[in-house]
C-alpha cells in the first residue's frame, strides 16, 4: 500500500506541476525515480516534522498540492498545533500520507504505533480522513486526492495486505463502499479491518448468521446516509477498527446514530483496541490477535452480542 | 500609530500592549517603505509577503494597515469585540492585508519558508519578511524553520526578530537565555545584522539593502524597547498583555499619548 501510495505521488506529479513530495527522513530511495525526474518536486526536509507542516502550508498558499509523508506517529502527534492552525485553519490542500496507521511497526513499540491518529484528526475542523484497506484502493483513492480542497490525513496501512477492493466499487472521498449487503449484522470497517470483516462474515456465515459490510474508508466525512441505508432490518452494528475506542470509527458512527436518529437503531458493538498503549511487540496481526480483532474473536464477538440482543432489556423498578 | 494602538487599547479595554509598541518603527518602515504592496490589491500575486509571527503584536499591524488603507480606522475602536474583523490574533481571510493567521508561536518561518521557496520554484521576484517575537524564539520549530530556510538559500527571505529583550514572565536572559543569540542565527546560515529598532533611518537603510548576502536568508535583529512610548510600559512586563485597565493605567495612556 505504501509504496503504490508514494508512486501514485510521482504519476499525479507527472501529471500536476503542483504536485510536491515532502519527506521528512524517510528511507533511502523513497521515490527514487520521482527525485531523478522532478528533483524541483522531491523535498526531503529532515526529521523536523512541525517546520515541514509549515513549510507546506506556505507552499500550499502559493498554490501547490504537497504530499507529506512520514511515520503516522510523528505526522499527527509531533506537530498536532502545526496541522490544526497552519493546514486547518487555513484549509490548505495539503496530504498527509501517514506510513503505519494502526500497528504496523508492531515491533518498534508503543513510539511508533498511531493508535489514536484518527481520533485527533478528525477532531480538527477541515480534516479529511482516509484509511484505504489495500494498495489498490490506495491508488484510487490518490487519484482523488489531487483536487480535494482541504487538507487530507491518509492512514497507510503496512504493505502487502491482501487486495479484497474491487475496481468496479470505484472511489469517491467520503461515500463508502457496501462490500457486503447487510444481514443480521452489519460490520463497519475502516483500513484493513475490511480483510478481517470479510473473513469474520464467512465464519458467520458459517453459523447461519448474514453479514453485512460497510467499509467506511473516509472516516471524515463520515457517509452517514450509506451508515443509515445499510442499517435497515439489521440487529447489530458492530464497528472494527485498529485504533483506541475513543474518537475512531466506532465513535464516529456513534455519533452519526445519536444524532440522526437519536434513539430506535439496532444495538451496538464497538470492536477496536483497548484504552492503552501497547507494551508488546511481535507483529500487526499478532497484536491485533491478542486485543480480540482477528477474524475468529471478530465473529465470536458477534454472536455472543447477537444472542445477548435477543435478551430483553433489564427492567428499572422504582424502590 | 502609537495613538492609534492604545486607542484600540483603550477602547477594547484589553490588548497586548508591550508587543505591539516595540513594533511600531519595524512595521512602520517595512510596510511604508520596503514592501511592493497595494491596499487596493492585497491579492496580487507580485505582492512581497510579511508575516507578523508574533501574532500578538497585531495591534501595531491593525494600526499600520489601517493608516494605509487596507480597512477603514474606525474598525481599530471595535478590537476584540463580537463582530469586529480585529481579533487578539490575526486571521488570514479576516483581515485585509494578514498573509498567515498566527497566534500560537513558532509558525511563521516554516510559513515563511514555503512561501519564499515557492517564489524560487516558481520564478517569482516577491519577498517574504517574517516578524518574529524574542520569547516566540524560544521554540525549537523557529530552528527547524532556519536550518530549513539556510539548505535552501532562501535569500528572498528576511527574519525581523523584535528583540525587546522582555517576555510575557520577564526578562528573557531570565526565561530561555538566547545570548549569544546573533552568533546562533549566523551559525544557522544566515546573514546577520543587528539595528535599533526604533531608528527608523537605520532600519530603513538595513532592509533596503536585500539581500544581505546572495544566497543567504536574513535575520535582522531588532534591539527595541518593550512598551517604547508608553512610559508606564517600558521595560516592564506587567504591561505584556492587558484584560483590564485600571484607572491609573488609563491615566498613564492618557498622559503618554494626550486626550484623544
Amino acid at each position: 500500500m505504501r509504496n503504490t501510495a508514494m508512486n501514485m505521488v510521482h504519476k499525479l506529479a507527472a501529471r500536476d506541476e503542483r504536485v510536491l513530495y515532502i519527506g521528512s527522513d524517510p528511507g533511502a530511495g523513497t521515490l527514487r525515480a520521482m527525485s531523478k525526474e522532478f528533483p524541483k518536486r522531491h523535498l526531503i526536509e529532515g526529521i523536523s516534522e512541525a517546520h515541514i507542516i509549515g513549510m507546506s502550508a506556505g507552499l500550499a498558499m502559493e498554490g501547490f498540492v504537497p504530499y507529506v509523508n512520514t511515520i503516522a506517529t510523528f505526522l499527527t502527534r509531533r506537530c498536532y498545533e502545526q496541522v490544526a492552525v497552519d493546514l486547518c485553519l487555513h484549509n490548505l490542500p495539503v496530504r498527509l500520507i501517514a506510513n503505519g496507521g494502526g500497528l504496523v511497526y508492531a515491533p518498534l513499540g508503543p513510539t511508533h504505533q498511531a493508535i489514536e491518529d484518527i481520533a485527533i484528526m478528525r477532531a480538527l475542523p477541515n480534516m479529511t480522513v482516509i484509511c484505504p484497506c489495500d494498495a489498490d484502493e490506495a491508488a484510487r483513492m490518490m487519484e482523488q486526492t489531487l483536487d480535494w480542497k482541504g487538507p487530507i490525513y491518509i492512514r497507510l496501512g503496512k504493505g502487502g495486505d491482501a487486495i479484497v477492493s474491487k475496481a468496479e466499487h470505484g472511489f469517491e472521498i467520503g461515500k463508502a463502499i457496501l462490500m457486503r449487503p447487510p444481514g443480521d449484522v452489519l460490520m463497519v470497517t475502516t483500513g484493513i479491518m475490511l480483510q478481517r470483516a470479510l473473513a469474520a462474515a464467512d465464519l458467520l456465515a458459517a453459523q447461519g448468521i448474514r453479514a453485512g459490510i460497510l467499509h467506511m474508508h473516509t472516516v471524515k466525512p463520515l457517509d452517514t446516509a450509506a451508515l443509515l441505508q445499510a442499517i435497515r432490518g439489521t440487529r447489530l452494528v458492530a464497528t472494527l477498527e485498529e485504533h483506541v475506542p475513543s474518537g475512531g470509527l466506532g465513535s464516529a458512527v456513534a455519533e452519526a446514530l445519536i444524532d440522526k436518529l437519536g434513539s430506535g437503531f439496532p444495538a451496538m458493538l464497538r470492536l477496536s483496541l483497548p484504552d492503552r498503549f501497547m507494551h508488546n511487540y511481535g507483529s500487526q496481526d499478532s497484536l491485533l490477535k491478542k486485543h480480540g480483532l482477528s477474524a475468529g474473536a471478530i465473529a465470536t464477538s458477534i454472536e455472543h452480542a447477537l444472542a445477548a440482543s435477543h435478551t430483553p432489556s433489564p427492567q428499572l423498578h422504582s424502590t | 500609530m502609537r495613538r492609534l494602538v492604545l486607542g484600540s487599547v483603550r477602547s477594547a479595554g484589553r490588548g497586548h500592549v508591550g508587543p505591539a509598541l516595540s513594533l511600531i518603527e519595524m512595521v512602520r518602515v517595512l510596510y511604508d517603505d520596503v514592501l511592493r504592496i497595494d491596499p487596493k490589491n492585497p491579492g496580487d500575486p507580485d505582492r512581497d509577503r510579511a508575516i507578523l509571527s508574533k501574532g500578538h503584536g497585531c495591534l501595531a499591524l491593525y494600526a499600520l494597515l489601517a493608516d494605509r488603507g487596507f480597512f477603514p480606522l474606525s474598525e481599530l475602536d471595535g478590537f476584540c469585540g463580537p463582530d469586529s474583523i480585529l481579533g487578539g490574533h490575526p486571521e488570514y481571510g479576516m483581515v485585509p492585508g494578514v498573509e498567515a493567521s498566527t497566534g500560537a508561536l513558532g509558525h511563521g518561518l516554516s510559513i515563511g519558508v514555503g512561501l519564499a521557496l515557492a517564489a524560487r520554484m516558481r520564478e517569482r521576484s516577491y519577498r517574504t519578511f517574517v516578524l518574529l517575537g524574542d520569547g516566540e524564539i524560544n521554540e525549537g520549530s523557529v530552528w527547524e524553520a532556519a536550518m530549513g530556510a539556510a539548505k535552501h538559500g532562501l535569500d528572498n527571505l528576511v527574519a525581523l526578530i523584535d528583540y525587546n529583550k522582555l517576555q510575557s514572565y520577564g526578562p528573557t536572559d531570565y526565561v530561555l537565555p538566547l545570548e549569544p543569540l546573533a552568533d546562533k542565527w549566523r551559525s544557522f546560515g544566515f546573514a546577520v545584522q543587528e539595528v535599533n529598532g526604533h531608528d527608523v533611518g537605520a532600519l530603513r537603510t538595513v532592509l533596503k539593502q536585500l539581500p544581505a548576502v546572495a544566497g543567504k536568508p536574513a535575520a535582522i535583529i531588532c534591539h527595541t524597547v518593550k512598551g517604547k512610548g508608553l512610559p508606564a510600559a517600558e521595560s516592564n512586563a506587567d504591561w505584556h498583555h492587558k484584560n483590564k485597565l485600571t484607572d491609573s493605567e488609563l491615566d498613564a495612556i492618557r498622559v503618554a499619548v494626550g486626550d484623544f
